[in-house]
């Protein structure tokens, strides 16, 4: 029992990493129906910024996570401006693998700046309570805490808001956005900026659970926080959010009780099968193509 | 001045003209092929090139396989597969160990023909099973599929001990040659080119353009979407096997997503439904890295903003949905005006 | 019977598109079904074809029940069509539009195809023929080479019906044909239309929104409005049928 809800606080605390990102990559396709393949790398980048501002400025945790979820936003509206916007009429895929090709330079930008494996200090100090057995710290708690604030901020905004209306809008029928006066490019930039940042604060929490960072870490945990978009029902925000703590959950449940050599076989083979039964995810609704 | 700038546009003109003259003259193809052949074999003979640029002859020659082959995916049917490391990795596998568990040493350089095709072959068996979810699947989903497939592959080799689990096979006989990958270069053109120019062909170009409508159009797309996959991967396989036995050790990583992130990048940086745009983009992409080398870590942040460049002002790539008259079969491009001569010569013949 | 449908009843959701549809069709016949937008129209047509599954009733050719197939398995069966939106292959020549729709008819096997061996380049041979010969009974064999989305849109909705054609179907069912047209284009594909049904033999289902086409060459009409069908009979009953002017009027459409 006491092993389960030790696991079951774990699952939490990757599954609200994951979760986070997973948050960028839905909320980007709701609105261009655009996978951005580099959102892993801007999750990578916002793990690098919180080593920067906590080793150069020695900064504490809340200025470097602000720190983090800015640059990274920041990063992510030029490279939108930059990037994708010219691609808007193209095929689709054009933008994909533009994407991909972003993906690549921030990562071997990165690389050449960091060549080893870095450190990230301590920012929090990790105190460990064991209640009733389980072990529970005060870094896990916060991460846990300010995502669960994070995500329910944005859903705040997505259903509140100006801002939020109009993504929603938007996503529901591109064509009619501009008849309403919505400044679409606006939008979109809106979109990126606070999709990037959740994915800046995601790098921020993992670098301080998992302190060595390198510049392809991006790689592997963005590909699987995509599948969590997918399998929540990419689009679908709160899709997003129930996608990466399921993933969050099979990973560590398939750690706990098989070699960790199967996690990957289990989560993907998990993965297929519910894309079977669900082929739209979760939460998400096929959209009829009319003859 | 001005007679300068003329003779210069005679002299481009005519240059012009001479290139023209030799993409047009499809009796030159097959002699180029023999010459391509014979230095094949040649160069590494007679020690005319280094053992380097040899090598990365045979690198490019891999990576023409893997891109055209994807390209069929990709570019002509449309879809988004993520996976063709995971093809390859089959194939790797399959014929590494088949030359290093079970087929004698003094065997194996003849054999290495048949143990490549059984590569092939069972990356196409594999193939036919990712086809299957995508009677149903298409765009984003099938693309997930696709990078599920890879990663399960992955890790069931990462979990079997017997063919060395995450430490992978060492010690792999170099058997890939530049004349064998030559010939392969050609079987793999060629064969695809084929397929493009069929029944089937025309049948993933409709699936591409409107699945519906070219269902409604008597393609049966359950057949040209397995055909589709089939020879897709039976060439990754292929190519994965030639990589193995040149690189001379495999490992699970060898195969993972960034493999399958280069070959991406040679279909859509060549061109998208074109042959010609996937050996363009492979060539490209091989020797570009190779030249770009004494940049050292700069170079990998250059080529990516190549590509970035290159897709906001060809978004289809170099060559998309455009041929080199070489790779056309000679009925298609004369058809109509075969049909049209004819239809003159029965209207004379009638009046 | 020929092509016949039996209380075909569709839903998309909760919406009924189509509520006990009925259709007796006979060999050469041309029969127009006419309707506000929305009546389920189309969707007939994507019943009949295989793009949406009955919900309930049953739809046979010659007996073979049609409910459960694959479009390309009634494509097979002799039924062709033409698309409201017009849905061709853009990117791909005229000539390419046309061959495609020859798949099945094309005998030839996939060994075959990769090695092109003498029966691929027979069969090809024999195909691209055809398809000239039948894009100039459209007169479009000069477009040939030509990517379709080039075309004026006239010529798409023709080639569009060159297309469906080359599937040698029995039963062609167009999708309002004459929509964007001006008269006296309309005109012409009056005309049209009853000379290609000549020249193939063919049996036609017509949908259209253009009263004086309808009226003009069907021999039957089915009306529609939401999802049932309202009246059938003769162009003249139809024209004098209370509860079609009032479900046309109603639409402020023109009768
Ligand atoms: N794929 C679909 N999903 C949901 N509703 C549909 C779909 N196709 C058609 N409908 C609905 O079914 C009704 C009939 O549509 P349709 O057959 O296209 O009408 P018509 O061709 O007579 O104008 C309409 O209300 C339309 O909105
Ligand atoms: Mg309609």
């Amino acid at each position: 029992m006491t092993y389960i809800l030790q696991q079951g606080l774990n699952s939490l605390q990757l599954g609200s990493i994951y979760a986070l990102i997973a948050l960028g990559y839905t909320m980007v396709y709701g609105i261009l129906t655009m996978i951005n393949f580099a959102h892993g790398d801007l999750f990578m980048v916002g793990a690098f910024l919180c080593f920067l501002a906590a080793t150069f400025l020695h900064l504490p945790f809340v200025p470097t996570l602000l720190i983090a979820m800015i640059g990274v936003a920041l990063i992510g509206v030029v490279i939108e401006r930059f990037a994708y916007k010219p691609l808007r009429q193209a095929p689709r895929v054009s933008a994909i693998i533009t994407a991909l090709g972003v993906g690549i330079f921030l990562e071997n930008f990165t690389l050449v700046f960091a060549p080893y494996p870095q450190h990230v200090p301590t920012l929090i100090k990790n105190t460990t309570w064991v209640i009733g057995g389980v072990s529970v710290s005060s870094l896990q708690l916060i991460i846990i805490a300010l995502s669960l604030v994070l995500m329910v901020l944005l859903d705040f905004i997505v259903r509140k808001t100006m801002v939020g209306m109009a993504m929603r809008a938007i996503s529901w029928d591109k064509t009619i956005v501009p008849l309403m006066g919505i400044p679409l490019n606006l939008v979109i930039s809106a979109t990126f900026a606070i999709g990037t940042s959740l994915g800046g604060a995601a790098g921020v929490m993992y670098a301080l659970a998992f302190p060595v960072i390198d510049p392809y870490m991006g790689i592997m945990i963005g590909w699987k926080a995509f599948i969590a978009a997918v399998v929540g029902g990419i689009g679908n925000i709160r899709g997003a959010m129930i996608g990466g703590f399921i993933l969050g959950g099979v990973e560590i449940l398939v750690a706990a009780f098989l070699p960790s050599t199967y996690r990957d076989f289990v989560a993907f083979t998990l993965l297929l099968i519910l894309l079977i039964f669900r082929p739209y995810g979760i939460l998400g609704k096929p959209r009829p193509q009319k003859v | 001045m001005s007679k300068e700038s003329s003779d210069n546009g005679n002299w481009k003109n005519w240059l012009s003209r001479q290139w023209a003259k030799i993409v047009t003259n499809r009796k030159l193809l097959p002699v180029l092929l023999v010459i391509g052949l014979l230095l094949s074999f040649a160069i590494p003979q007679f020690g005319l090139l280094n053992q380097y640029i040899v090598l990365i002859l045979i690198y490019v020659g891999i990576n023409i396989i893997l891109s055209t082959s994807l390209n069929l995916v990709n570019g002509y049917m449309g879809e988004f597969s993520v996976g063709h490391a995971g093809f390859m990795a089959v194939g790797a596998y399959i014929s590494a160990i088949l030359t290093t568990k079970i087929i004698p040493d003094s065997l194996a350089p003849w054999l290495f023909p048949l143990v490549v095709f059984a590569g092939g072959t069972g990356a196409a068996l594999i193939g036919l099973m990712v086809a299957i979810p995508s009677f149903k699947t298409r765009g984003d989903y099938l693309a997930i599929v696709t990078l599920a497939f890879l990663m399960i592959v992955k890790s069931l080799i990462e979990n079997i001990e017997v063919i060395g689990g995450p430490r992978g096979i060492p010690g792999i006989t170099r058997l890939t040659t530049l004349p064998w990958t030559f010939i392969w270069v050609v079987i793999a053109v060629w064969v695809i080119r084929n397929f493009v120019y069929s029944k089937f062909g025309r049948g993933v170009l409709s699936i591409r353009e409107d699945e519906i409508a070219s269902d409604l159009m008597s393609v049966n797309s359950r057949q040209v979407k397995m055909l589709t996959f089939v020879i897709s991967s039976f060439f990754a396989g292929v190519a994965g096997a030639l990589f193995a036995h040149i690189l001379q050790f495999i490992s699970p990583r060898v195969f993972d997503i960034i493999k399958s992130t280069d070959i991406l990048i040679m279909v859509y940086l060549g061109g998208i439904g074109s042959i010609a745009g996937s050996i363009l983009g492979a060539l490209i992409f091989t020797i570009l890295l190779e030249v770009l080398r004494p940049l050292g870590m700069w170079r990998m942040v250059l080529m990516p903003l190549v590509l970035v460049v290159l897709m906001i002002y060809r978004p289809r790539g170099i060559m998309g949905l455009r041929e080199f008259r070489w790779f056309v079969p000679g009925y298609d491009l004369i058809a109509t005006n075969l049909w049209r001569k004819k239809k003159e010569a029965k209207d004379v013949s009638t009046s | 019977m020929f092509l016949q449908a039996k209380g075909v009843t569709h839903y998309f959701g909760g919406l009924c598109a189509v509520s006990d549809f009925n259709l007796n069709l006979k060999p050469n016949e041309l029969i127009g079904i006419i309707g506000p937008n929305g009546a389920g129209k189309t969707t007939i047509f994507n019943l009949i074809t295989g793009v949406y599954k009955a919900t309930k009733g049953s739809i046979t050719i010659d007996g073979i029940e049609l409910v459960g197939k694959t479009p390309n398995q009634i494509t097979g069966l002799g039924i062709a069509r033409t698309f409201q939106n017009i849905r061709l292959f853009k990117d791909l020549t005229v000539l390419d539009n046309v061959r495609i729709a020859n798949y099945s008819q094309s005998k030839y096997n996939p060994i075959e195809a990769l090695f092109h061996t003498g029966r691929y380049d027979g069969e090809e041979r024999r195909i691209a023929n055809h398809a000239m010969d039948l894009l100039a009974v459209f007169k479009l064999q000069d477009y040939a080479d030509e990517a379709s989305k080039n075309l004026p849109y006239g010529l798409q909705r023709r080639l569009e019906i060159a297309r469906a054609l080359a599937t040698h179907p029995k039963i062609l069912l167009l999708d309002e044909p004459a929509a964007g047209m001006n008269p006296n284009e309309i005109g012409q594909l009056m005309e049209f239309i009853g000379w290609i049904r000549k020249e193939f033999g063919l049996t036609v289902i017509l949908i259209e929104h253009q009263m004086r086409l309808v009226m003009g060459i069907c021999e039957r009409i089915k009306v529609l409005d939401f999802g049932a069908t309202l009246a059938e009979g003769l162009p003249v009953e139809i024209q004098n049928n209370p509860k079609v002017m009032e479900a046309y009027l109603g639409e402020g459409g023109d009768l």
